[in-house]
């Protein structure tokens, strides 16, 4: 199908795109690469009154690296970031997953901050911020506001942003002494995941983020606390169970509740530096 | 409120002033305003690949952008593609290994193989399929298609 009508708005600096959101109150939506935004339209599950295209504001661009943190501007496509030698070397678990995110043609216009915007529970830049405790920087008539990846996914399609914009996403330096590890099951290759989980292991502390199993990218903090103690995988396994797992048409919530096993035993198997 | 937006951009080589609707895709603006149907429309929401054009050089999804979005671009399309001779060895090799049979998916499944051999990508059937995975065709079981995008590698390298 096609989109319903709308406002086509383009602005000019970031101050500008702010306004035209507040004086929309609600009925604008930003556009960043618009990959998933796009297909909600012309399936006509999104039908916002206008679009606000982000692809000129120069402030939600770059990538530099501050005080052992990795800054990338929110309009930084996937594409760019699968370029980039800092985030490669220095944000592993982005290396290992970007490949995953569907394919060439949308990684060259999907962005970190329309994924991350959007909370789609399936997608896996939501749970890469989780597993990193990563920090995302947001923009209001208000000002500017850093919200913990943990505090920022609310629900499905559901984040704490209020009438703000995602500017940018502090991502912290991996340090020699941490390993990463992700898997993810799809149908083919680029789909949504059916069940997909990103790891972060910091000495005895282990942060693990599940993707396509819940209303959200969800970690279970019993579960990560087991993998610290070096429980059994049996054990460990058996904390799935605080997972409110989805059931849809292409898997109920017993065959995703094992799928999400599966994926963390694979990705177990594969952590590395 | 203009729900209409001014666009120039550039065409196949060629400079083009339009004003579109803002809900217009870029892939029915090409088709219907500039009647470039060599782009193909299939899924409409970024999953069959048909649409697969080139932008600024990079491979896109002709549905899953606005023709507005396209204002000051470099839009390079199947037609463009073909008449520069960019894509004159792989439809050579297409046709060889029989890689089409309906042909609705083949102008978008050749651009995203120049894509593929534009960034240099190795004959490696594997990294082949992974690349040619957002592209349906419903036809060929896509054997073929990756012969043939093999062997425009394998003979490009030598």
């Amino acid at each position: 199908m096609k989109a319903p009508d709308f406002n086509y708005l383009r602005p000019a600096s970031l101050d500008a795109a702010l306004a035209m959101l507040a004086e929309h109150d609600g009925e604008a939506m930003p556009l960043a690469g618009g990959q998933s935004l796009m297909p909600m339209m012309n399936f006509r599950v999104a039908a916002p009154g206008a679009l606000i295209d982000l692809a000129d504001l120069s402030e939600l661009r770059g990538i530099s690296v501050i005080d052992g943190t990795i800054r990338i501007g929110a309009m930084t496509r996937y594409a760019e970031l699968m370029a980039d030698t800092v985030v490669q070397q220095h944000i592993p678990l982005f290396a290992r997953a970007l490949p995953h995110i569907a394919h060439d043609a949308i990684r060259n216009r999907g962005t970190i901050g329309g994924s991350l915007a959007l909370a789609d529970p399936a997608a896996e830049m939501p749970a890469l911020m989780l597993a990193l405790d990563a920090r995302i920087e947001v923009v209001g008539v208000d000002g500017t506001r850093k919200i913990s990846a943990d505090k920022f996914f609310l629900g499905m399609f559901e984040t704490a942003l209020e009438s703000e914009i995602i500017k940018a996403i502090h991502v912290p330096i991996a340090t020699s002494d941490q390993r990463f590890g992700f898997h993810e099951l799809t149908q083919r290759h680029g789909d949504y995941a059916l069940a997909g989980v990103a790891v972060a292991q910091s000495a005895d502390t282990y942060r693990a983020a599940f993707f396509g199993v819940a209303d959200r990218a969800t970690r279970v903090p019993e579960l990560e606390a087991a993998l610290a103690r070096q429980d059994d995988i049996g054990a460990v396994l058996t904390h799935l169970d605080h997972i409110d797992f989805t059931d849809d048409l292409k898997a109920n919530h017993t065959t995703r509740q094992r799928l999400a096993g599966v994926a963390l035993k694979r990705a177990l198997k594969g952590m590395s530096t | 409120m203009s729900r209409s937006f001014d666009i120039k951009l550039r065409v196949n080589g060629e400079d083009v002033s339009a004003r579109v609707p803002s809900r217009l895709n870029l892939v029915d603006f090409l088709r219907e305003e500039l009647s470039l149907t060599g782009s193909h429309v299939g899924c409409e929401h970024g999953v069959c690949g048909a649409c697969t054009l080139s932008v600024d050089g990079d491979t896109v999804r002709g549905c899953l952008m606005l023709a507005a979005q396209a204002d000051g671009k470099d839009v390079t399309t199947i037609e463009g593609l073909a008449e520069s001779g960019q894509s004159a060895d792989l439809q050579a090799a297409f046709t060889k290994h029989n890689a089409l049979q309906c042909g609705f998916c083949t102008p978008g499944m050749l651009a995203s193989a120049l894509g593929y051999i534009n960034a240099g990508g190795a004959a490696d059937r594997d990294a082949i399929r992974q690349h040619i995975s957002g592209n349906y065709c419903r036809c060929t079981g896509y054997q073929s298609i990756v012969n043939a995008i093999c062997d425009v590698i394998e003979e490009t390298k030598i």
